[in-house]
């Protein structure tokens, strides 16, 4: 087993170094750099000011040096400096990544058990009205854009009703402390992390419906049934937990996406996530600090990838740690 | 003989907070507003987008504020005088003055401001080339000479364009990394509290500021709330009192104003100005054609842009000025709304269906909207347009590369036709790489000839006539064609009151505000 995580590891590593190789030259073919941006905000602008902003940016040397000087400081855990909010790329990450982990990680709770549940419930009841209700609903939650469901539900629970916080981590100047603080952070989250986890919830609903209702037909739940088990057992111990390979495989893959993926969820209830800091700096043409978020969205990607791999073993143990 | 005017503006103070009306000012309080988009940072000597201005307004000052009208009126410096001969130009500063950190103000900032201006702010640097030398005779006193006479010089000390910095927490540190541009340390009104990124940004009450009784108010909360529709939302829900000019959809703006207790200006922009134009490139293409130009102004409906787009908004652009700033006249040609002569010009002009490239101004959907009623103006008199749709670094790119045939764009004119308005028409600003400056390539030996005139002529009387006659032959030869003289309505809660007091509104921190509960 450890030599099986060593090799993911290393294989890890090769994969980040190539992503970084090409997203550093990808964001460079967009038009306009961090130097045009700020001399055009700056309200006047002189080629004196502009060359300054290039220096200053290292953005006059060669592009092999420049991506040199960034895979060096990459290595060494240095994700560079973003001139553009003046402090380093890895603080700017840090002080965001909590709450973007906070709200990925509910909504994928919610999307999971749910998702499951209904799952679940759709194949056992499959052919019936229940199954078919099941469906639609989330269908139209996977098919809606989230924006929309977003704004929705800001209209209906802040506006019309008052139940929920519209925006923010938490009320601002309410300085809250310990449970109150918790009770207050919670309020602002139902409402982000339902609509996050409602779209995702359909695909697993979705999943687990197709692979359990596969799994049913299979010789070993008929023998179950045989051996006179009750239906209750046969459904957890035997069908669910061999349905859920699929559905584990698919959680692992949306959660890397989550952490950089929430962007528009992030946006309208005005999270301060990883998903915006990334689109600000994309539209700021903030080098540094959209390669920084892309260095870390991949890392996470990987990383969950390799939980992934792990987590199957545990589900099902005729999987071995092969290479 | 060096006779010296003394002007002093106590009068103008009075009449300012004699608007505040018969009510007295009630202490205490938060104001919370809306910032959008989130600013880099808050070093106003180094930054010098909108969001920076407004929230560092609060913590940093200049030597002087200006009422709607343009006038100067004192901050750091108390009093200033012109010499009769127009060069020379003597602050008096006020004394007391501390800095956050309590330490003292004095001259030796001004100066110190003045060096690190000239390295890091393009358009102080920009007023800074009129000046020969900036002295100190006491610490309480700062003499600029002038090259030469340069009647804008007394409206260029507004606090985002010629900010004082502290000299004790810059002086020989890189400023780019000096850790007080995300904790700034000012003389203004309100403190630096805390800033947490992506959530808001919290400024304190400051204990002694100079003027006695102000701020009224404790704290101010700029919350940072990317998506429109959620900030029209935040102020409807009673979250946020205050939505700065820009901070909502133009449509959502007749919805949140109808509201109870809902207060809406359109002034604080005077300083400013903000004019939208559409370049056109004089270079090459059918638009290099003085008539396809001229044809592209009857063509183009702007009372409909006004009315619909900008929701009765702002004023029609009569030409390169806006009717706000100094010397502006109407006296100029003419453009309605008329497609058959604009057809006729197009024919006069030979104009034979030339694909032409128009790039509107990615800053939402206002401006989405506005572009789609442009191209379809342009279409109706046979021209074929093409819209291209870039982001805001690739507009900026596009346009100064000169890489675009037609394109929105709106520029400030800081008060006077010297700063804001030459620089887009004089020769000498054409450099390609950058933005802002003259970007079109109009070309015209008698224009350069008579803004040089202006900036330096004396007395003002004479300056008007100069710029009366540039504006009657660029408004003929249609460089660029402009559209609006735009209004960014500031949207409060009516309890918030006297946010706005001078010329440049909601930028020049919230001293004296106060709320009625």
């Amino acid at each position: 087993m450890l030599s099986f995580v060593a090799q993911r590891i290393v294989k890890c590593v090769i994969v980040l170094l190539a992503i970084i190789v090409m997203n550093f030259f990808l964001i460079r073919l967009a038009p306009g750099d961090p130097a045009a941006v700020m001399a055009g905000e700056a309200g006047a602008s002189d080629q004196v000011f502009v060359d300054q902003l290039r220096e200053k940016f290292g953005l006059n040397k060669p592009l092999p040096e420049q991506l040199l000087i960034y895979v060096k400081g990459v290595v060494s855990f240095d994700l560079g400096y973003s001139f553009r909010q003046q402090a380093p790329v890895s603080k700017l990450i840090m002080e965001r990544l909590p709450a973007t982990l906070l709200l990925t990680m509910t909504a994928f709770a919610i999307s999971l058990v749910l998702g499951i549940f209904f799952g679940t419930l759709a194949a056992r009841w499959a052919g019936t009205w229940a199954d078919t209700a099941i469906t639609v609903v989330a269908l139209i939650f996977y098919a809606t854009p989230l924006f929309w469901i977003a704004l929705i539900a800001i209209l209906l629970f802040s506006v019309e009703w008052d139940w929920l916080p519209s925006f923010g981590y938490e009320t601002v100047g309410a300085n809250y402390t310990g449970f109150a603080h918790m009770r207050d952070v919670g309020a602002h989250l139902i409402m982000p992390a339902t609509t996050i986890g409602l779209f995702f919830m359909a695909t697993y609903t979705r999943m687990t419906r197709a692979s359990m209702l596969e799994v049913k037909r299979l010789d070993f739940i008929k023998t179950a049934r045989a051996k006179g088990l009750k239906d209750g057992v046969i459904q957890r111990r035997h069908v669910l937990r061999n349905a859920l390979l699929p559905v584990v495989t698919l959680a692992g893959l949306h959660t890397g996406t989550l952490i950089g993926g929430a962007v528009l969820t992030e946006t309208v209830f005005a999270w301060p996530g990883i998903g915006r800091l990334m689109y600000e700096a994309l539209l700021q043409r903030d080098y540094n600090l959209l390669l920084g978020v892309f260095v870390v969205c991949s890392a996470m990607v990987l990383i969950f990838n390799l939980i992934t791999d792990l987590v199957y073993r545990i589900v099902d143990p005729r999987i071995e740690f092969a290479t | 003989v060096m006779l010296k005017k003394l002007v002093m503006s106590i009068a103008l103070a009075f009449c300012l907070s004699a608007t505040a009306g018969a009510q007295e000012p009630k202490m205490g309080g938060t104001i919370n507003a809306v910032i959008q988009p989130e600013p880099p940072g808050l070093n106003l000597a180094m930054i010098q987008n909108g969001p920076t201005q407004m929230v560092a307004g609060n913590i940093f000052e200049g030597l002087l504020r200006y009422s709607p009208k343009l006038e100067p009126l004192p901050e750091l410096a108390e009093s200033w005088a012109i010499s009769d001969d127009a060069k020379v130009y003597t602050f008096k500063l006020r004394p007391g003055v501390t800095w956050h950190d309590g330490k003292p103000f004095t001259s030796a900032d001004v100066l110190f401001s003045v060096d690190m201006l000239k390295q890091t702010h393009a358009r102080a640097r920009g007023n800074l080339t009129q000046v020969e030398k900036v002295e100190a005779p006491d610490d309480l006193t700062v003499v600029f000479t002038l090259k030469q006479p340069f009647g804008p010089f007394i409206g260029i000390f507004e606090v985002a364009s010629f900010p004082i910095m502290p000299k004790h927490l810059y002086d020989g540190t890189d400023y780019k990394t000096n850790p007080y541009n995300n904790a700034p340390v000012g003389t203004g009104p309100f403190m630096f509290k805390e800033w947490q990124k992506g959530s808001f940004i919290h400024l304190v009450k400051n204990p002694t500021y100079h003027d006695k009784g102000k701020p009224y108010i404790d704290d101010i909360y700029w919350q940072v709330i990317p998506d429109a529709a959620a900030r029209s939302v935040a102020f409807e829900t009673g979250k946020v009192d205050v939505l700065p000019g820009g901070s909502v959809e133009n449509f959502d703006v007749p919805r949140l104003s109808k509201l109870k207790d809902t207060c809406v200006t359109g002034s604080g922009w005077e300083f400013f100005s903000p004019l939208a134009w559409l370049w056109l490139n004089n270079r090459s293409g059918p638009t290099a054609n003085k008539k396809v130009r001229q044809a592209i102004m009857y063509a183009i409906d702007r009372d409909f842009a006004k009315d619909v787009i900008w929701n009765g908004l702002g004023k029609v652009a009569t030409g390169p000025s806006a009717s706000t700033i100094k010397f502006y006249t109407d006296d100029v040609p003419k453009y309605p709304h008329d497609p058959a002569k604009a057809r006729a010009l197009l024919k006069e002009a030979g104009y034979t269906g030339e694909k032409i490239r128009l790039m509107p101004l990615p800053y939402g959907e206002t401006w989405q909207r506005w572009g789609e009623a442009v191209k379809q103006n342009l279409q109706d008199v046979g021209l074929n347009i093409e819209t291209v749709a870039t982001d805001v670094p690739g507009s900026n790119q596009k346009i100064g590369d000169w890489d675009y045939d037609i394109a929105f764009s709106y520029l400030y004119q800081y008060g006077d036709p010297a700063l804001g308005v030459a620089r887009n028409y004089i020769s000498s600003q054409i450099a390609k790489g950058q933005v802002f400056n003259n970007v079109e390539g109009y070309s015209n030996p008698e224009v350069d000839k008579l803004f040089a005139e202006g900036a330096n002529a004396t007395p003002d009387s004479k300056r008007k006539e100069i710029y009366e006659q540039v504006q009657k032959i660029l408004v003929e030869d249609v460089p660029v064609a402009w559209l609006l003289e735009l209004q960014f309505p500031t949207i409060t809660h009516c309890k918030i009151k006297n946010l706005i007091t001078t010329a440049i509104g909601v930028n020049d921190g919230f001293r004296d505000a106060w709320i009625d509960k």
